[in-house]
């Protein structure tokens, strides 16, 4: 208790100092604690992916299609319990900039393999009862304040034209990482409008979701599916939907790792600041520190209470870096909450930020704590007066 | 009466670049327990130097130091710093107090090496603040308090522990004539009263006319005159 009062009241001897310190600290965790979310914002998509999913598409690409057909000899093999699929739709909503993730897919399968989409049950029978119906996630239909029952029109880019879908149901994520901002609809109307504007595009799917018996045996379910279409026309890739969803991130990768670099240089900047502030600190108490070890007190007592007080400002500056990053994410999500409809603090980032912390304070502390317990008593008196 | 200090054939050198400045040659010294002994001489004599291998502050070139029967020459960092804190009382010319902390915690400080308990090391601090007269101020920082009641409160510090010896240096250099002539009589009253032994290290003959014994020292040698101060 002694020595905490100690640490408290030398920390802030140069008030002004000191809250500098705190306010450089502050500011670094919660520019690290931001660029760390968008890091998870980038892999949300795939901690939310199930291991009880595949997805199957074109071994060539993705944008090439797969025939309707493969759904049966699909669902024949072993270990598979259910089978969907679908299209991504890629349609603009009034302008470009009010991005979404659009889907048509094969309604009542993909419901039953996607149990994380809580819909009600009258709003699932009444989407699944209108051809032109779409479903859509709690966030998105708070964005642009739809209500049950409004005709919205998505203007088609893969499928050219101008898509009318009535609003049927809102669906909220069983799980924290649910995302609840993607937009579906039911694949059968895609697909019979195909039929009478382009005849030719009509009956093919983007890709399968295929749910398995057995996570355990998804490896072993994928390498049947794609040995069974093997020297076909539409040779197929089958994975997990988590390996699916991180064949997208990977593309992005170049930017991740500058973030990620990015993130580190500032815990080092602000290692450099708290280390220039705990030297200036102990540059000045080195009469003191010689008044201790005269004392009685020994190195190691020293290089605690420069330590500990080096640990106390990083840790303040971190608690308030901690206290101000999700508003400040909050603020964030609303510029990029487009693009990451997953933006949220999550506990790792906390534990980073902390563990951050936790380094910059014994970093700071290492030389002049060395300094300290190296000085002689009779140079470091001869300093005072 | 028994030595309590006995320095034998000590010497000391300072270092600057290769050079060796010899500052304490071939010193031998018996101080008495209960005395009260002052150093003497000009600036640069090592009088300060000598001050600091009596409380273990530095190390010697060669020679012996025995205080209390423990020769310190061959002890440890670890240890001398153990020992410091049991046997050794400092009192600085410039106080030396820890500013952030009141006067009660400054003289806690060298008991928080102790085993005390919490009550106990309070009993010790206000009964040492008791006899330096200062109970109506524990609670001032330094700077709330003039140059002769921190001089006290250092007093305080040096006495918390009961140690063995007390060393002074130039207690009263920083003080005013009044302050100076109150923190003497304090070190002669627990000279007299409670039997402490005391090596000051002083300039002013009048401080150093409360002492038993004065040494005087010159050019790194001891005076074999030993001036026996009026009492």
């Amino acid at each position: 208790m002694y020595f905490l009062k100690l640490l408290f009241r030398n920390a802030f001897r140069h008030k002004l100092r000191t809250s500098l310190t705190i306010l450089s600290i502050t500011i670094a965790i919660l520019a690290f604690g931001l660029l760390r979310t968008v890091i998870s914002a980038w892999y949300a998509g795939a901690e939310a992916t199930s291991a009880n999913r595949l997805i199957t598409r074109n071994a060539v690409s993705l944008v090439f299609p797969l025939p309707l057909s493969y759904k049966d000899k699909i669902r024949q093999i072993e270990g598979v319990k259910e089978v969907s699929y679908g299209n991504w739709f890629g349609g603009i909503y009034i302008d470009e900039k009010n991005f979404f993730a659009n889907y048509a897919v094969e309604s009542k399968t993909a419901l039953e393999l996607y149990p994380e989409y809580i819909l009600p049950p009258d709003q699932r029978e009444a989407f699944l009862r209108d051809r032109k119906a779409f479903f859509a996630g709690r966030k998105l239909v708070e964005r642009f304040h739809w209500r049950m029952g409004d005709i919205i029109t998505l203007k088609g880019t893969i499928f050219p034209g101008n898509w009318e879908f009535v609003l049927r149901g809102i669906y909220r994520g069983r799980d924290q990482n649910t995302d609840e901002s993607i937009l579906y609809f039911h694949w059968d109307y895609l697909n019979e409008t195909l039929k009478k504007t382009a005849p030719r595009r009509a009956d093919q799917v983007g890709f399968y979701i295929i749910g398995v018996t057995d996570p355990n045996r998804a490896a072993e379910v994928a390498v049947a599916i794609d040995k069974t279409f093997k020297n076909s026309l539409a040779e197929t890739l089958t994975e997990t939907e988590k390996a699916f969803v991180l064949s997208f991130i990977s593309m992005s990768d170049a930017i991740i790792v500058v973030i990620q670099l990015v993130s580190f240089v500032v815990i080092i900047i602000i290692i450099a600041v708290a280390a220039n502030t705990m030297s200036m600190t102990a540059r000045e108490r080195i009469g003191e520190y010689a008044i201790f070890k005269t004392l009685g007190y020994r190195g190691w007592r020293i290089a605690g209470m420069i330590t500990g007080e080096s640990l106390l400002i990083t840790m303040i500056g971190c608690f308030l870096g901690i206290v101000f990053t999700s508003p400040a994410a909050k603020v964030f999500n609303k510029f990029v909450g487009t693009y990451f409809p997953l933006f949220r603090v999550e506990s790792k980032t906390i534990y980073m930020d902390v563990a951050a912390s936790v380094l910059v304070g014994l970093c700071a502390a290492i030389v002049p704590t060395w300094r300290a317990a190296k000085i002689r008593i009779a140079d470091g008196l001869r300093r005072i007066g | 009466m028994a030595p309590i200090v006995e320095i034998a054939h000590v010497t000391k050198s300072y270092h600057r670049g290769n050079r060796a400045i010899p500052v304490l040659m071939d010193i031998t010294l018996n101080i008495d327990e209960g005395e009260f002994l002052a150093l003497m001489g000009p600036s640069g004599s090592g009088k300060s130097t000598l001050l600091n291998l009596i409380a273990a502050l530095d190390r010697v070139d060669s020679g012996t130091i025995t205080v209390g029967g423990v020769d310190i020459t061959v002890l440890s960092e670890s240890e001398l710093a153990a020992w410091r804190a049991v046997n050794v009382g400092f009192i600085f010319q410039f106080y030396n107090l820890i500013p952030v902390l009141t006067a009660f915690e400054n003289v806690e400080l060298p008991l928080l090496l102790t085993n005390l308990s919490r009550g106990e090391r309070h009993q010790h601090v206000e009964l040492a603040l008791q006899v330096v007269n200062l109970t109506g101020r524990m609670d001032h920082y330094p700077a709330q308090l003039s140059g002769g009641e921190q001089q006290r409160v250092a007093i305080a510090r040096a006495i918390v522990t009961d140690p063995t010896v007390l060393v002074a240096d130039e207690p009263t250099g920083d003080l005013d004539r009044v302050s100076a002539e109150e923190i003497l009589e304090l070190m002669d009253r627990l000279n007299t009263e409670s039997h402490k032994t005391i090596i000051m290290v002083t300039h002013d003959p009048r401080a150093a006319k409360k002492a038993h014994t004065i040494r005087h020292l010159e050019k790194g040698f001891l005076n074999n005159v030993l001036s026996q101060a009026p009492l």
